[in-house]
C-alpha cells in the first residue's frame, strides 16, 4: 500500500506525462496533415511516369534493348530489401511491424538459399534488424526528411541502390514501407524495384487504332534516362508514405497513452481519497476511544 | 473557337501547372519545340531551359525546368521534370551570380568531369536568366 505521499507523487508523475503526450499527439497531427498533403501531390508524377514507362516498353517488347534496371540482371541469388522505417520511437507499432516483415521475408529468402542484404532507411529499422540479421545489414540511411522529405534525398537513396546493383551487389531489390491508410492504419507493403514489374494495363486505344508515338531521339536513350528517375520516384513515393503513416501511428498512439494516462490518474486519485479518509477516520477512531478510557 | 490542348506540369514533388492551352514551348534536346493541338503523339527528352504555355485568353505564363520528359498524348501534354520553378519564383540575382561562378570554373578546364558539372550548371542558370528576362519584357509591355 502506497502512503499519501507516494500517491500525490505518482499522480503529479503522470499528470506531466499525459501533457507530455498530449503535446506529441497534436504535433504529430499537424505533421500528419502536412505528410499526407505532400505525398498526394507527388503522385501525379508518378503516375506520369509509369505511363510513359508503359508506353515505351509495349513498343520495346520483344527487343531486347532493355537497361538492365528495368529488366533485372536475369538472376535472382542476391536479394536487396530497403527497409523504410523511422528514425524515432514513440509510434506503436509503426517499426516493429515493418521489422517483422523484413525478418520473416530474410527468413524464407534465406531458407531458399538465397543471399539477402538489407539497406536500412530509418534508424529504428536498423536497430531492431540488428539482433537477428546484423550480418546482413549493408551501410543505410538516417536523418531524411526531418523537414519532409524532398525530391533530392529519395535521389541519394535510389542513387545508392543503383551504385549498389552494377556493382553486381544483388540482383532483385524489395522496398518495404508502411503505406498511409488512414491515421489509424497502415498496410505494411512490399514493392518490387528491381527488375521494375510493369503494371500489364492495356494500352488505351484512340479510335480503335492505337496511337503511334514518335519517340526522340530514340526508345534507348529514353528509356536509359527514365528508368533511373522511375527508381527514384519509386523510392521517394515509399519515403512520402512511410512518413504519413509515422505520423499517423504516432498520433494514435498518443492519444492512446493519453487517454490512458487519464484512467491511470482517475484511478490513482480514487485511491488517494480512499486512503485519506481511512486515515482520518483511524485517527478519529483514536481520539474518541482515548475519550472514552478517561 | 480556337482548339486548345490540355497540359499538365508536374515536377517530382507537386502539380504545377494544370489547364487548357493554345500552344506550348519546351526545350528538348535537340531544339526548341513548340506544340499545337492535335500534335502527332511523341515522347521526348527536355534539357533544362524555360517552358511557355499560351493559354487561352491569349496570356503567356513561363517556367523554368531543369529537364525532363515531354510526352505528347492525343489527351495532353505532360511535362515531367525534376525541378520546375514559376517564372516569378526565381531569384535572378542568385541565378546570375551561378553563372558566373560556372563560366569561372570553366576557365581552364577541359573535358574533365568538373567541366561538365560546371557546364550543366551554366546551362542551368541561362535558362533561369531567359525566362526572368523574357518575363520582365512582357511586364514592361502590360
Amino acid at each position: 500500500m502506497l502512503s499519501l505521499k507516494d500517491l500525490r507523487l505518482r499522480i503529479t508523475s503522470v499528470k506531466s506525462t499525459r501533457k507530455i503526450t498530449s503535446a506529441m499527439k497534436m504535433v504529430a497531427a499537424s505533421k500528419l496533415r502536412r505528410a499526407q498533403a505532400a505525398a498526394e501531390s507527388a503522385r501525379p508524377f508518378a503516375q506520369r511516369m509509369e505511363r510513359m514507362l508503359g508506353t515505351l516498353a509495349a513498343s520495346l517488347a520483344g527487343q531486347s534493348g532493355a537497361p538492365r534496371l528495368l529488366a533485372g540482371s536475369g538472376r535472382d541469388r542476391v536479394h536487396l530489401i530497403v527497409m523504410v522505417t523511422a528514425d524515432r520511437g514513440l509510434c506503436g507499432g509503426f517499426n516493429s511491424s515493418i521489422v517483422r516483415e523484413v525478418r520473416r521475408m530474410t527468413g524464407d529468402l534465406l531458407a531458399e538459399g538465397k543471399q539477402v542484404k538489407i539497406l536500412p532507411v530509418g534508424r529504428k529499422g536498423r536497430e531492431q534488424i540488428r539482433r537477428d540479421y546484423g550480418a546482413h545489414l549493408i551501410d543505410g540511411f538516417e536523418q531524411l526528411g526531418r523537414r519532409g522529405i524532398t525530391f533530392p534525398e529519395a535521389d541519394q537513396v535510389a542513387n545508392a541502390v543503383t551504385a549498389l546493383f552494377e556493382a553486381e551487389e544483388f540482383d532483385v531489390c524489395t522496398v518495404v514501407y508502411n503505406r498511409f491508410q488512414s491515421a489509424i492504419a497502415q498496410v505494411v507493403t512490399r514493392q518490387q524495384l528491381i527488375p521494375f514489374p510493369l503494371s500489364a494495363e492495356p494500352q488505351r486505344e484512340f479510335g480503335g487504332a492505337r496511337a503511334v508515338t514518335e519517340f526522340e531521339p530514340n526508345e534507348e536513350d529514353i528509356l536509359a534516362y527514365l528508368v533511373p528517375r522511375n527508381l527514384a520516384v519509386q523510392m521517394f513515393r515509399s519515403m512520402l508514405e512511410s512518413q504519413a503513416s509515422e505520423q499517423g501511428a504516432r498520433m494514435t498512439a498518443m492519444d492512446n497513452a493519453t487517454r490512458n494516462a487519464g484512467d491511470m490518474i482517475n484511478r490513482l486519485t480514487m485511491q488517494y481519497n480512499r486512503s485519506r479518509q481511512a486515515q482520518i477516520t483511524k485517527e478519529l477512531i483514536e481520539i474518541i476511544s482515548g475519550a472514552e478510557a478517561l | 473557337m480556337a482548339y486548345t490542348v490540355h497540359v499538365d506540369l508536374v515536377s517530382a514533388e507537386e502539380k504545377i501547372h494544370s489547364g487548357p492551352a493554345e500552344m506550348v514551348f519546351a526545350p528538348t534536346l535537340s531544339g526548341e519545340v513548340g506544340i499545337l493541338p492535335h500534335h502527332a503523339p511523341m515522347l521526348t527528352l527536355m534539357r533544362a531551359g524555360d517552358v511557355r504555355i499560351v493559354q487561352p485568353a491569349g496570356t503567356v505564363v513561363s517556367f523554368f525546368v531543369s529537364g525532363g520528359i515531354l510526352d505528347v498524348q492525343p489527351d495532353g501534354v505532360t511535362l515531367l521534370s525534376d525541378t520546375v520553378l514559376r517564372a516569378e519564383d526565381i531569384d535572378a540575382a542568385e541565378a546570375e551570380e551561378a553563372r558566373q561562378l560556372a563560366e569561372r570554373a570553366m576557365k581552364g578546364e577541359r573535358e574533365t568531369l568538373a567541366y561538365s558539372e560546371a557546364y550543366a550548371q551554366l546551362t542551368e542558370a541561362l535558362a533561369k536568366l531567359r525566362v526572368v528576362r523574357l518575363m520582365r519584357i512582357k511586364q514592361g509591355d502590360g
